[in-house]
């Protein structure tokens, strides 16, 4: 077998394309930005015969060039994904067979985007992200690695080899080189090169993905929960309790994070079971703010609120003493056929919200501070409803606009957070294929082999810009209302 | 004004206690001791032997006490150990237990003594706060610049193509953690993997002798990151103060748009992102936390790491301490600069 080149045959082609049209946009790019700085705000000038006329002038020229420069990119970003599907394995080089792998992921993005584009009218919020260039280029990525991640959970799509498995031959090869004769796995290559232990660093990265998309928007809902649950009462009420309340945010902020990262995330903090605690009181909090939101709403029916409470209470219940209930730690009462699942990264979930919880906290609060004096707050007040109704279903759906812009970022945050415990090597394991510890791992012989860092960095990249985009996009356009 | 800041002071000293109580604790907690234990004395210590040696040291004393030692409101212990040595915790090394004085905490000036680099708390704080201060000094006089020219020329007409372009370069700046962007730029400047072998890839040689070559990545690293940050806000506090009545009027009287920009909108723009560059000194820390690995410029950030991993009680005492001030006074300055740089405030 031979070492794959980068692009393979289909470089030939495309290789002098991209270069070409990377140059020429770049060139527009910076004229459109130096000639932007010197002209009148205008885009459209109507002229006396009731036509309507577009910038001129070399301003307008760059103006169009960056436009169709822009479109002729992403055409030749596309052809680097879709030509290689119909050649044969090889051909089209280590990026031609990634794009391969990433086939379902394709498919997936296509039918989502097809179906949100043609039903975006009717799909409010979402629907109107689709307007936006900006959030349509964030949402595809943020889609990239949640499909991915989907893929490779549940289906061991993507995945070329075992991410554990050690090649002999394969250390710190570089990417394209064949694997030898009988090697497990779906195809004879390692696309992205083989790691310091000889492992393929196309599959780590890959199963990395799943990390990150089940942890990430997990551990962002649960700060949500906390912080709106703390963050309403605390700007509704305000006097002590938000006196107190804002002490031990401002308390929690001001430690540096990385500080308490290792404080709290050690084998020996650990032993102790404070993380075990920790957890059994910040996971109560989606309980607490379900039931009050629950009972708040139908208290004056309690027949139907007992229906609609108690199966919740239970599910919820049941969940939160499973995650709380752990083998070999503190809090391990529960017996076994009750406990769903032993969460092994519990302490790095339980840090991760402790640490993002505050921030929300202060957004909220600094919300309710500002809703609280609305009129529709006055006129629920006047019907004789109960505060904890008042906050959470007249305040906080009127607060939603911002929170969904915060839960994106916090959620980009999230993933930089992880990614950090990972680079310090906290709290994972050093096998574990996340990409904070596999950019750990390869930072170690960075000035010597640079490609099992670049790989999991880009990806990391990738899915923190796509979520900014997306908040971006979503900001934009929530504002047009 | 003097009442706002004694409360402020007041709620700065309480908050320096709590945190600096919550680190003790969790340093303090037995694990961490025994691990301390074993890294000092020997690793394959006896349950027991673990025990004496707490003992003898001071460490098996109540919580409060320690603390109370440790801040120097409770005088210094001195143990007579179960071996026949005798042990004050105010007798570092070459003082005799008996010329020792009795209180020796923060508030006498006494840092304590670092397990792990045999040396005092305080001076080993002051070394590596100034190479710190070095590479922070370099980082502000990159990254507040280019935040707040990025943010200016982006704000000044919101909507165009030009605040679209910036606007984009700044989320992708705070998109890029220090690791991701340090790892990127040591591949492809400092390796022979691009060709482009422009820069070193450590900048131990820095804390010497920092030239462009060993120290522009490192800066740049940690630059980028709080510059999108701080660029996005001067950007929304410019967009604001362009659609202010008084840019109105000065637009209808005939002034030019380079002149309402630089008299009449960038005073009053600027007084937002002076409190936001404030605020980022708390993330900044965890940047220089970063990249000081990153790149192994044994500043303040590195010894964080060396004290956490290896529960250098005292030196992460004396680290928290001065990264928690850090946080506080930039938090106080920002408040009290806000008042001062808004007339609104000032005159009401």
């Amino acid at each position: 077998m031979e070492a794959l080149s980068w692009t393979g045959s289909l470089g030939t082609i495309l290789n002098p394309a991209l270069t070409l049209v990377v140059a020429l946009f770049a060139i527009a790019l910076v004229a459109q930005l130096v000639l932007g700085l010197f002209a009148a705000p205008m885009t459209l000038q109507s002229n006396a015969d009731g036509t309507l006329q577009s910038r001129g002038g070399a301003l307008g020229m760059s103006e169009t060039a960056v436009k169709y420069l822009f479109l002729g990119l992403i055409a030749v970003v596309v052809a680097y994904i879709l030509v290689p599907l119909v050649m044969p394995y090889g051909s089209a080089g280590i990026l031609g067979e990634m794009s391969k792998r990433f086939l379902p992921v394709w498919i997936a993005l296509v039918a989502l985007y097809a179906v949100s584009i043609i039903y975006k009218r009717k799909l409010g919020l979402y629907g109107k992200l689709f307007d936006s260039t900006v959030g349509m280029i964030g949402f595809g990525l943020v889609m990239f690695w949640v499909f991915t991640a989907l893929f490779v959970g549940l289906f061991d799509m993507i995945i070329t080899h075992d991410y554990l498995s050690q090649v002999s031959g394969l250390k710190n090869k570089t990417p394209g080189v064949p694997v030898p004769e009988g090697t497990d796995g779906a195809i004879a290559h390692y696309l992205l090169g083989g790691d310091n232990l000889a492992r393929d660093i196309f599959s780590r990265v890959v199963t990395g993905s799943v990390f990150v998309i089940a942890i990430a928007p997990l551990a962002t809902i649960f700060a949500f929960m906390v912080g709106i649950t703390l963050g309403l009462p605390a700007g509704f009420y305000g006097g002590k309790l938000d006196t107190f309340l804002s002490f031990v945010a401002n308390l929690i902020l001001a430690f540096p994070v990385i500080l308490l990262f290792y404080l709290l995330v050690t084998p020996e903090i650990v032993e102790t079971g404070i993380p075990s605690y920790m957890a059994a009181f910040l996971f109560i909090f989606p309980l607490i703010f379900f039931g009050v939101l629950l009972n708040s709403r139908f208290y004056t029916q309690p027949a139907k609120r007992n229906m609609i409470l108690a199966p919740v209470l239970i599910v919820l219940g049941w969940l939160y003493l499973s995650v709380i209930n752990q083998k070999g730690t503190v809090i391990n009462f529960l017996p076994e056929w009750m406990d769903l699942f032993d969460i092994s990264i519990l302490v790095v979930f339980v840090s991760v919200v402790f640490v993002n919880a505050p921030t929300v906290f202060r957004i909220v609060r600094g919300l309710t501070l500002d809703l609280r004096t609305r009129d529709y707050v006055a006129a629920a007040q006047t019907r004789g409803e109960g505060a904890w109704y008042i906050m959470l279903w007249e305040i906080l759906p009127n607060a939603r606009g911002p929170l969904i812009v915060d839960f994106c970022l916090r959620i980009g945050y999230t993933t930089i957070l992880l990614g950090t415990l990972g680079f310090f090597g906290l709290g994972l394991s050093s096998e574990s294929p996340d990409w904070g510890s596999t950019i750990n791992e390869g930072r170690k012989l960075l000035l010597i082999y640079a490609h099992p860092a670049l790989p999991p960095a880009v990806a990391l990249l990738s899915l923190v810009l796509g979520l900014n985009l997306l908040a971006d996009g979503l900001r934009e356009e929530s504002l047009k209302d | 004004m003097g009442l706002f800041i004694l409360r402020r002071l007041g709620v700065m000293i309480l908050t320096a206690l709590c945190l600096t109580f919550i680190v003790f604790w969790l340093t303090n907690l037995a694990p961490n001791l025994e691990k301390l234990a074993k890294t000092q004395g020997n690793a394959r210590m006896s349950d027991e032997a673990v025990v004496s040696w707490l003992e003898n040291r001071g460490y098996s004393q109540a919580l409060p006490v320690k603390y109370g030692q440790w801040l120097g409101v409770m005088p210094g212990y001195v143990i007579e150990g179960a071996d026949g040595e005798v042990r004050a915790r105010c007798a570092g090394p070459g003082v005799e237990v008996a010329d020792a004085s009795t209180f020796c905490g923060i508030l006498q000036g006494d840092w304590g003594f670092s397990t792990v680099f045999k040396d005092d708390v305080s001076t080993i704080v002051a070394t590596r706060l100034g190479l710190t201060g070095k590479l922070m000094f370099w980082v502000m006089m990159v990254m507040i610049p280019g935040a707040l020219i990025l943010g200016v020329l982006a704000g000044m007409r919101e909507g165009s193509r030009t605040d679209r372009s910036l606007s984009t370069v700044s989320i992708i700046s705070t998109a890029t953690p220090e690791y991701v962007s340090g790892v990127v730029f040591i591949s492809v400047f400092a390796t022979a993997t691009f060709g482009m072998q422009w820069f070193k890839g450590t900048a131990t040689s820095a804390m010497e002798d920092a030239t462009f070559e060993n120290f522009f990545l490192p800066v740049m690293t940690i630059a980028l990151y709080g510059m999108g940050y701080i660029a996005r806000m001067t950007r929304a506090s410019m967009t604001e103060v362009m659609t202010a009545q008084y840019i109105r009027t000065a637009r209808l009287k005939g002034v030019s748009f380079p002149k309402i920009v630089l008299r009449h909108a960038l005073r009053n723009a600027l007084i937002a992102p002076f409190t936001v560059i404030m605020l980022q000194f708390p993330w900044l820390l965890n940047g220089v936390v970063i990249v000081e690995t990153l790149f192994n410029y044994k500043g303040f950030g590195w010894v964080l790491v060396q004290a956490a991993g290896n529960n250098d009680i005292e030196l992460l005492l004396g680290v928290s301490i001065v990264s928690v001030f850090v946080v506080l006074i930039t938090q106080l300055i920002s408040d009290i600069g806000y008042v001062f740089l808004n007339p609104r405030i000032r005159i009401s």
